[in-house]
């Protein structure tokens, strides 16, 4: 297959970026998007010219170090996978394909593809985490949590902290991140002393840190690549509130 | 039985007095928040919504029987109560606007200062929800209209102590909707209007009630 | 033994060794903790639970990754589960059982002592994890459910649907940002560990890169742990994720840690077949999918033709023309004989002609009769997100048509040597999770790599560190001000300077795709002398013309993934090595290590206790002069070695 990939370049963080169009030739439709990005790599390289920079790491669906906005779409036209997991045969021979970084206050650009999304470590030290010292805890199995409850923890949980959901957003809200840990332990008995804490916690970390405030448009869980559900929003909003009437 | 309305309706302010503080504390430190303004916007929303229903059903009264429509709006002209109600309206009305104007504000420098070069909405996504604000001042244009064709001619009217108003050529007292309601829709432009009007409301609120359960945590 | 390794196994009962060894050993008081600081390396399993444990102790705790949060290290990659010791399923599991499965598992070249203490601390594990709001599977009645992994015939493995390893991660990232939002753990992100400093002997602090503006900087701590994990990706396509390398741990050995076992390599049985040459990584299936799928290629050679051409689909093969290689040779473990029986087995049906796919190196996993015992509901439960997964890169739906799979690297057993207390042999400087040699042996069990890195990260390194800092309390804090840290930022400019200047015509990649096609070729899953002698003068060839020709574009004071590229792959050199040269000493067949020479005539390995039962250990001398080789016996005292037999 070929294609005109139309990327956007962007030499540090203060330069002004712009796109560049290049061509790529001799790609099998087997090959993943981030492979093809690779070979394109390896053509610049030996022409000379920079590499596109672009983050990425386990390459099978799960560090969530992969972002990349292809084609108007976060992680590109395939649902329910992050960019590693995209293959070629999802594009038309010959097409032009847009691929831009994460576009977002809170996620400012490094370099060409690659964002800083530091601030999503900074919203789960806020207190994404339940207070236990190593060595202080009871037998597993003494506490029982249904299935059910278990199941929806592991829903929320199964969030990569990729930032789909941001750079889909047309608010630039973090509030299905923060939804998905904050329900996820909220689901679970061990999670719910420290609840009110944790949700007033990390809404406050990430109103802080620019990240606009949700409007349920809906569209963070469409390109979620893990299908997190906005019901989890809902349940972050509940602890939210509570947690602030309570006060 | 307005006895008993009024008993309420102070029991209700007895009861917030009592409170102040913790409604105060509360309104503090929960609407400097992202999801706080959320729930402003909500509440207020839900607060329209509600009256929307009540006019509503009004209207429906005017296709049933002109003359019970205009004893309604007799009724209603310069009652005591409808007059708080009304000025609760407007209160929370201004309100729902200010926060959406702040809100929006606030989201437009959160998605930053580069837009995306393409971007495709996805399919689940409904158009009404991304377009909240749009079809906010679409409502807004078309309350000024109804405002000035309807409200400032009846309502307003009896307040400042008229009982006619001149509509058209002629003057009609300020309690006979149905003469109103005859007299602009018998213009095809005000039909249209207000039929994109309803349009932009429906769509609105379409998103807006359903965005306002989930805001109060009550999807799930 | 060499002297210069000294194990510092306790004495005792095998039961009380740990007990006695945490009597005995010493602590530091709260308000010493406070003043002394230790450097972490890598923040995935093993490191991040051993930073937020030592930050909770109260050290002052700094960490380093290469990724942009810690929550990217690869542990978050493993699927299948963590193994422990509870018998929740009375299926009459114990301590002394894992211990054992483990210790066989291993193929007899892991310490007891070791082992045992893993499976003792696994129970308190999964407490942990349970407290932190991990959500493994759960029964109906709300208990932890658990599924059966290689190697064992009791189901004691515990999951969070196929994510475990993700699950395991955040929970410990969770502890991890909790003593960050205290102050007791500072975080690097995006930085590279280029150096280890040694101060009189004693690792002090290490020098890293700051991979977003380039620059070079030094940090000091009294003690430094290493936590970067295995060296796979010296094969470049792997299981393991594409940052992920064994340069920290080179740099190590360089200075003096000494490398144990480095051949001993584990190629896992399920992974998807490589599909081209535009490939960068092979994605693993989780062993979980054995205990429902049936392996098996076709028993007729003209069936193998026809699945080529496409003129058969294998779900038109009839069951009595499929050979269940696996039942049939190991009925007592069927398709649940551990890791490198299964992958050896698949070879030999592949190299026997009955590979399935076109490259002739697949043979299938099975899910049609579970789907017909269980429904598809069940087994879309049980593996939904890893069927999805396997359909999204095949474009195949394995609900209809089996799986095709084909053995990958994905673990290496071997890595820097240990002693008890986990300590390398440069004093100060420790070694933990898959980053240390010391649990597996030559082979190790499915659900044991987690269990190991918590292990090491929550309830080991916190106790054994506290033994070596408690004779450091007087030290002040270090000075990176010193001629050591001078010399070694020197040394690291310098070799990243060489790099930028040589301005060759070969890229990176290109290069690190020739040394993988060597390793795997000659050093992978099958080894003989004549292959061996073939890749050690391969590899120092490909190595010179690295050095001559390799070409990195950009600057160095800037985000250049390039740069890091080059810098990983001027180590994996190294270790690739190492590799070859311990391969070719060790002359049996061992675990993850088959020595062609070595074989009984089944074609099952042949182990050499008489000469092999030890660790081998190799103390770096210079690039051009071959590594010392240190011996570490292993003493069998607690359990019969035995030919392992997964038959009967």
């Amino acid at each position: 297959m070929k294609f005109k990939i139309k990327i956007w370049r962007q030499k540090n963080a203060k330069a002004k970026g712009e796109f560049v169009i290049y061509d790529i030739d001799n790609i099998s439709s087997d090959t993943s998007f981030l492979e093809m990005l690779d070979i394109l790599n390896d053509k610049l390289i030996s022409e000379g010219k920079e590499p596109v920079a672009f983050d990425h790491d386990c390459r099978e669906g799960i560090c969530g170090m992969c972002s990349l906005f292809i084609n108007g779409e976060a992680h590109g036209p395939d649902t329910q996978v992050t960019t590693c997991q995209l293959h070629m045969r999802k594009f038309k021979d010959g097409e032009t394909i847009t691929v831009e970084p994460w576009r977002s206050a809170g996620f400012p650009v490094i370099k060409d593809l690659v964002v800083n999304r530091g601030a999503f470590d900074k919203i789960l030290q806020a207190g994404g985490f339940i207070s236990v010292n190593t060595g202080g805890a009871q037998d597993a199995n003494t506490i029982a949590i249904s299935k059910e409850d278990g199941d929806e923890s592991m829903d929320a949980a199964a969030c990569v902290g990729c930032g789909a959901c941001v750079a889909t957003c047309k608010n630039g809200s973090a509030m299905l991140f923060v939804a998905a840990r904050v329900s996820s332990l909220a689901k679970l008995p061990q999670g719910k002393v420290e609840g009110s804490q944790r949700a007033k916690a990390m809404v406050a970390k990430m109103d802080e840190l620019g990240f606009g405030a949700c409007t349920n448009t809906g569209a963070c869980q469409a390109e979620c690549p893990k299908s997190i559900s906005i019901s989890h929003i809902a349940r972050l909003n509940r602890e939210f509130l509570t947690a602030k009437l309570r006060d | 039985m307005p006895q008993k309305i009024s008993t309420f309706v102070l029991s209700i302010f007895k009861l917030l007095i009592k409170n102040k503080h913790k409604i105060g504390k509360f309104m503090s430190n929960v609407f400097t928040s992202s999801i706080g303004k959320k729930l402003i916007m909500s509440i207020t929303g839900a607060f329209l919504v509600l009256f929307l229903l009540f006019h509503m059903s009004m209207n429906i009264v005017a296709i049933i029987s002109p003359q019970g429509y205009d004893a309604i709006c007799a009724f209603l002209g310069s009652n005591w109560y409808a007059l708080i109600g009304t000025l609760a309206l407007a209160g929370g009305f201004f309100l729902h606007i200010v926060f959406a104007l702040t809100l929006t504000l606030y989201n437009r420098k959160a998605r930053g200062n580069n837009g995306y070069a393409t971007s495709v909405t996805p399919k689940t996504v409904e158009w009404a929800s991304q377009n909240m604000f749009v079809l906010g001042l679409i409502v807004i244009l078309g309350l000024l209209l109804h405002f000035l064709q309807f409200w400032y001619k009846m309502q307003f009217a009896e307040i400042i102590g008229h009982h006619q108003s001149m509509l058209g050529e002629t003057m009609v007292s300020t309690t006979s909707g149905s003469a109103f309601i005859a007299y602009y829709f018998s213009n095809i432009i005000f039909v249209v209007s207000y039929l994109v009007w309803l349009t932009a409301l429906w769509f609105h609120i379409s998103h807006g009630f359903w965005s306002a359960l989930q805001t109060i945590g009550f999807n799930n | 033994m060499s002297e210069k390794l000294i194990s510092k196994i306790p004495e005792g009962a095998l039961a009380e060794k740990w007990t006695n060894h945490k009597a005995a050993i010493k602590v530091v008081s709260p308000a010493n903790k406070r003043k002394l600081e230790i450097i972490v390396v890598g923040t995935g399993l093993g490191g991040a639970s051993a930073a937020a444990t030592l930050g909770e102790l109260g050290y002052n705790v700094k960490i380093f990754c290469i990724s942009d949060s810690p929550r990217r290290a690869h542990s978050i990659a493993a699927q299948g589960g963590i193994n422990a010791a509870k018998n929740y399923q009375n299926d009459n599991d114990s301590v002394w059982r894992l211990f054992y499965d483990t210790i066989k598992g291993g193929d007899y070249r892991a310490r007891e002592a070791n082992v045992y203490r893993l499976a003792e601390v696994s129970n308190g594990i999964i407490d942990q994890c349970v407290a932190q709001g991990v959500p493994f599977a759960r029964d109906y009645g709300g208990q932890l459910d658990n599924r059966s992994f290689g190697g064992a015939q009791v189901s004691r493995t515990f999951y969070a649907r196929g994510q475990t390893g993700q699950q395991l991660l955040l929970g410990a990232y969770a502890s991890l940002n909790r003593q960050i939002a205290k102050g007791s753990v500072k975080s690097f992100p995006r930085h590279e560990m280029l150096d280890l400093v040694l101060v009189n002997g004693k690792a002090r602090g290490i020098i890293a890169r700051n991979l977003v503006t380039g620059e070079i900087e030094r940090h000091g701590a009294h003690a430094v742990v290493l936590a970067t994990g295995g060296y796979g990706n010296v094969y470049f396509l792997s299981t393991n994720a594409m940052n992920s390398n064994g340069s920290a741990a080179i740099q190590c050995y360089r200075k003096g840690a000494f490398f144990g076992n480095p051949c001993f390599a584990q190629i896992h049985p399920t992974c998807i077949p490589k599909h081209g040459d535009q490939q960068s990584k092979l994605t693993l299936m989780s062993e979980s999918l054995r205990n429902d799928g049936r392996i098996w290629v076709p028993k007729k050679l003209e069936d193998v033709k026809r699945l080529k051409e496409g003129s058969l689909k294998a779900s038109q093969i009839p069951e009595s023309q499929r050979d269940y290689y696996l039942e049939r040779r190991y009925p007592a473990f069927g398709n649940l004989v551990p890791r490198d029986v299964a992958s050896r087995a698949a070879k030999e049906r592949c190299d026997a002609g009955y590979g399935v796919n076109n490259t002739g190196l697949a043979v299938f996993l099975d899910f049609s009769s579970a789907i017909q015992r269980l429904g598809k509901k069940i087994i879309e439960q049980r593996y939904g997100n890893l069927f999805q997964m396997y359909e999204k890169i095949t474009d195949v739906n394995p609900y209809e048509e089996p799986m095709m799979i084909y053995p990958a690297i994905h673990y290496t057993m071997g890595g820097i040597w240990v002693d008890y207390n986990l300590m390398t042999t440069v004093k100060g400087l420790y070694a933990i999770g898959e980053a240390n040699f010391s649990d597996h042996g030559g082979n190790r069990l499915g659900a044991s790599a987690l269990m190991q890195g918590l292990a090491d990260g929550y309830f080991i390194l916190p106790y054994t560190i506290g033994d070596y800092l408690s004779a450091e309390i007087q030290t002040p804090k270090i000075d990176t001000k010193t001629p050591e840290f001078d010399e070694a930022e020197k040394a690291v400019r310098e070799k990243i300077n060489k790099l930028m200047t040589i301005k060759g015509k070969r890229t990176v990649d290109s290069i690190h795709k020739e040394l993988g096609n060597i390793m795997w070729e000659y050093v992978g899953m099958a080894r003989n002398a004549e292959g061996l002698k073939t890749a050690v003068a391969a590899i120092q060839k490909l190595r010179n013309e690295f050095w001559s020709d390799v070409y990195v574009p950009g600057t160095t004071d800037e985000f250049n993934q390039e740069l890091e590229k080059a810098l990983k792959l001027a180590d994996n050199f190294e270790i690739a090595r190492l590799m070859a040269l311990d391969a070719q000493n060790r002359f049996e067949s061992c675990g993850g290590h088959l020595r062609e020479e070595m074989q009984t005539e089944e074609g099952e390995a042949k182990r050499d206790d008489e000469k092999f039962m030890y660790v081998s250990a190799w103390e770096y001398k210079d690039e051009n002069t071959p590594p010392e080789l240190h011996k570490e016996p292993l003493k069998y005292e607690f359990v019969k070695v035995a030919t392992r037999n997964y038959k009967d």
